[in-house]
C-alpha cells in the first residue's frame, strides 16, 4: 500500500502520464491506482474464497451428518438400515491397508530417494529415473488400479490356487490346514496395498528427497574426510540429520493413501460388506487372536473411502444415507487430522535433537 | 569390536562388498519406479491393443478407428455393444473445462497475493489452509457437490432465470475439480512468482509502477512460463480426477456440451465398468483397458508438455 496517495503531486487528469512508458498505460494516475486497488481486493477475495470454500464444506458436512454421527458409529457394521449403519468394516480395512502401504512404501521409497540424492552420479540413467518418477506422479490414481486389478490380483489369484486347490504338491495349502483353516481372496489387503504403494511412492519419494537434500553437505564431507565409507556417513549421519523431514514427509504423503478410494474400487474391493479382515473388530483382538492377525493381510477389504463413496450414491428416495455418508466423512477426516497430527509432533520431537 | 580383529585387508574387502550390496539394493528400490511405468505400460497394451494367448485385445475385437471417432458408448457384450470413447471425451473435457475456469483464476489469484500482497504472517496463515484443501480426499468433494453444492446453490440459481438442473450434472462436478486443483496451482506459482528477483519489482516501482503493474505486467510475465506449466498440470490432475466426478457427474455416457447434464467421464466408466459383475474377458470388462490407455496416453502427453515448457521458456536470473 506504499504507492497509495503517492502519485497526488504529479497533476492528475493529464493525457500522457509520465511514466508510461514502463507499462504502456495511458490512463491517469488516479485510475491506475483505482484499478490497482481493484486487482489487489480481487487477489484478496479469491484467497480468501478458499477459506470460506473450506468452511463451507466442513460445515455442510458437519450439517448433513446430523440423524445419524453418534459414537455406535463407529463400532457398528455397514447396514442396509441407514439408523444402524456403521463403519466399522471400512475402518479396519483401512487400517490394515495403510499400515501394510507404509510397510512396502517407506523403505522403497526412502531408499530410493537415497539412491537418487547421495549415491547416483548424473548418468543417462539416473536421468531417466528421475523424469520417470516425476512423470510417474501424474499418472491419475485409477491407471495404478488398472495395474493393480491386472497384475497383483492374478499373482493372488495363484496363490489362492496354491492354497485352496488339489495341488499335487500343495505344500502352502498343509500349513493353511494346520494354521490357518481360512479362505484366502483375491481382492486381499495385500494385493490393495501393493496398489496403494504404488499411488503414493513417487510423493514419498519427492518428499524424502526434499529432506535429503536440506541436509548441509558439510556433514557428509565431514565424515568421508574422517574416513568413513559412503554408506557410513548415509546410515550415521545423513540419515539421522534427515529424519525429521523424512519422517513428516513420508507419513504425510504415505497417508493420502487412506483418502484414495478408485485404485481400490478398480480391484475389486467390496463396497458393501459387514465382514471386518481377519474377524478382528477389536484392537483387543490383534493380540489375543494372532493366527487371525496372520490371516487378515489375505482376507477381503472394504475401506473408509470405498464405503464414503456408496453411501453418496446409494438411491434412496428419502436421502436416508446422506446422513450416513457425512458420518463418514467425518471420521475419515478425524483420522486424517490425527494422523497430521501426528507428523507434527514427529517432527517437533525428532526435530529438537538436532543442532547445527 | 569384532572387526578390529581381523586383519585391515578382510575389513576393507568385507566392507567394500557390503558397501556394493548396499548401493545395489538402493538402485533395485529406485529402478522400481521406472519398472512400474513399464508394467503400466505393458498391461495396458497387451489388454487393448494385442494380447498374446487365448486373449483377445480390446482393439482385436473393435476397430481402432470406431474407439476414435464413434458417438455412442454402450459397454455391453453382444451385438449391440457400441464402444465409442467421444462421449466420454466430452464429459471428460467439460469437467476439466469447467475446473480450470474456476482453479486459473482463483489459483493464480490465490498466488500473486500471497506473494506480492501478503505478509509473512498472512502467509503462514494462509498457506496451511490451502494445504488442508489440497488434502482433502476426492470422495469427500464428491459428496459436497451432490449433496449441498447441487441442491443447496446451483438448483435455487437455475431455478431463478428457470432452467431445470439435473441432480446429476457436469457443473458442479468440474466446479468442485476445480476447488480441488486449485490449491495445486496456487502453490506451483507462487513457487515460481517467488523465484521472479527482487531486483525487477524494485526497478518497476521505482519508475512509478502501481502494485497492478508490477503484479500483471512484471512480475507474471517474468514468470509465466511456471504458471503455464501450473495450469497444464491442474488440467491433467482434473482428467485423472476420478471419485469426485463420479459422484456427481453420473453416469450416462452422452456426447453434449451441456454443462446442466449428467455426463459420464473416462475415469467414472472406469469406475462403473468395475463394480459391474461382467466377465474377466468380456468385452465391456477390456473396455476399460482401451479407456485406460486415453486417459494414460491424455494425462501423460499434457505433463510432458508442461515439463517441457516449464524447461525451454523458463527464464534464468544471476
Amino acid at each position: 500500500m506504499s504507492t497509495r496517495g503517492s502519485g497526488t503531486p504529479i497533476v492528475a487528469g493529464q493525457q500522457s502520464a509520465p511514466v508510461s512508458f514502463i507499462s504502456g498505460t495511458d490512463g491517469s494516475i488516479r485510475r491506475r491506482l483505482f484499478l490497482s486497488r481493484v486487482f489487489s481486493w480481487t487477489c484478496r477475495f479469491v484467497t480468501y474464497a478458499a477459506l470460506a470454500v473450506l468452511i463451507v464444506l466442513l460445515a455442510a458436512i458437519i450439517w448433513s451428518s446430523v440423524g445419524r454421527l453418534a459414537f455406535d458409529f463407529v463400532y457398528n457394521p455397514n447396514s442396509s438400515n441407514p439408523i444402524k449403519a456403521g463403519m466399522l468394516a471400512g475402518l479396519w480395512g483401512s487400517f490394515w491397508l495403510i499400515l501394510f502401504t507404509a510397510l512396502f512404501s517407506v523403505p522403497v521409497g526412502v531408499g530410493s530417494a537415497i539412491y537418487l540424492e547421495e549415491i547416483a552420479k548424473d548418468s543417462f540413467f539416473v536421468r531417466v529415473i528421475k523424469t520417470n518418477i516425476s512423470n510417474l506422479a501424474g499418472v491419475p490414481s485409477i491407471v495404478y488400479g488398472i495395474l493393480g486389478y491386472t497384475v497383483f490380483r492374478s499373482l493372488a489369484a495363484v496363490l489362492k490356487v496354491w492354497f485352496d486347490g488339489q495341488h499335487a504338491f500343495n505344500i502352502l495349502g498343509l500349513f493353511r490346514l494346520r494354521l490357518l483353516k481360512l479362505p484366502i481372496y483375491e481382492d486381499n489387503i495385500l494385493v490393495g496395498a501393493l496398489t496403494l504403494t504404488l499411488v503414493v511412492l513417487p510423493t514419498v519419494i519427492s518428499a524424502a528427497q526434499e529432506a535429503l537434500r536440506s541436509v548441509p553437505s558439510s556433514i557428509r564431507v565431514a565424515s568421508l574426510a574422517l574416513g568413513a565409507t559412503r554408506w557410513q556417513t548415509i546410515w550415521r549421519q545423513v540419515i539421522p540429520a534427515a529424519l525429521p523431514g523424512i519422517s513428516t514427509g513420508v507419513i504425510l504423503s504415505t497417508s493420502r493413501a487412506i483418502g484414495e478410494a478408485a485404485p481400490l474400487i478398480m480391484l475389486g474391493a467390496l463396497t458393501i460388506t459387514t465382514m471386518v479382515p481377519g474377524n478382528i473388530d477389536s484392537p483387543v483382538k490383534l493380540i489375543t487372536r494372532p493366527l487371525q492377525v496372520l490371516h487378515a493381510p489375505l482376507d477381503q477389504f472394504t475401506a473408509m473411502p470405498i464405503e464414503i463413496y456408496d453411501w453418496s450414491k446409494r438411491p434412496d428416495p428419502q436421502d436416508r444415507f446422506t446422513a450416513v455418508a457425512a458420518s463418514g466423512i467425518i471420521v475419515l477426516m478425524l483420522v486424517l487430522l490425527s494422523v497430521n497430527a501426528v507428523a507434527m509432533v514427529v517432527r517437533h520431537y525428532a526435530s529438537r535433537r538436532l543442532k547445527w | 569390536m569384532t572387526q578390529a580383529k581381523l586383519p585391515a585387508w578382510a575389513i576393507r574387502r568385507i566392507s567394500r562388498r557390503y558397501e556394493k550390496l548396499i548401493q545395489a539394493a538402493l538402485f533395485l528400490c529406485a529402478a522400481l519406479s521406472v519398472l512400474t511405468t513399464a508394467a503400466i505400460i505393458l498391461v495396458l497394451l497387451t489388454n487393448a491393443v494385442y494380447a498374446p494367448g487365448a486373449k483377445t485385445a480390446f482393439f482385436e475385437r473393435v476397430s481402432f478407428w470406431e474407439f476414435v471417432t464413434g458417438t455412442h458408448w454402450k459397454p455391453v457384450d453382444g451385438q449391440y455393444g457400441r464402444f465409442g470413447i467421444i462421449p466420454l471425451l466430452c464429459g471428460t473435457m467439460m469437467v476439466a473445462g469447467i475446473a480450470s475456469l474456476v482453479s486459473v483464476p482463483a489459483g493464480l489469484g490465490a498466488a500473486i497475493y500471497m506473494s506480492e500482497y501478503a505478509g509473512p504472517r498472512e502467509r503462514e496463515f494462509l498457506k496451511p489452509i490451502l494445504e488442508i484443501l489440497a488434502g482433502i480426499p476426492s470422495v469427500v468433494f464428491g459428496f459436497f457437490a451432490l449433496k449441498f453444492i447441487t441442491p443447496w446453490i446451483l438448483k435455487p440459481m437455475f431455478s431463478l432465470v428457470g432452467i431445470d438442473l439435473q441432480i446429476f450434472n457436469t457443473l458442479s462436478a468440474g466446479i468442485v475439480v476445480g476447488i480441488m486443483v486449485t490449491p495445486l496451482i496456487a502453490s506451483l506459482s507462487e513457487d515460481v512468482i517467488r523465484s521472479v528477483p527482487r531486483s525487477l519489482r524494485e526497478a518497476a516501482f521505482a519508475l512509478g509502477s502501481t502494485r497492478f503493474d508490477v503484479s500483471v505486467r512484471i512480475v507474471v510475465p517474468a514468470a509465466l512460463s511456471g504458471i503455464l506449466a501450473a495450469f497444464l498440470l491442474a488440467f491433467s490432475r482434473a482428467i485423472g480426477e476420478t471419485m469426485a466426478v463420479t459422484i456427481a457427474g453420473g453416469q450416462q455416457a452422452i456426447a453434449t456440451l451441456n454443462p446442466l447434464q449428467g455426463a459420464q467421464t473416462m475415469t467414472g466408466f472406469m469406475v462403473h465398468a468395475s463394480t459391474g459383475d461382467s466377465a474377466a474377458d468380456s468385452i465391456s470388462r477390456m473396455s476399460i483397458y482401451a479407456v485406460g490407455i486415453a486417459l494414460f496416453a491424455i494425462t501423460l502427453a499434457i505433463n510432458v508438455i508442461s515439463g517441457w515448457i516449464l524447461r525451454r521458456y523458463r527464464e534464468v536470473y544471476q
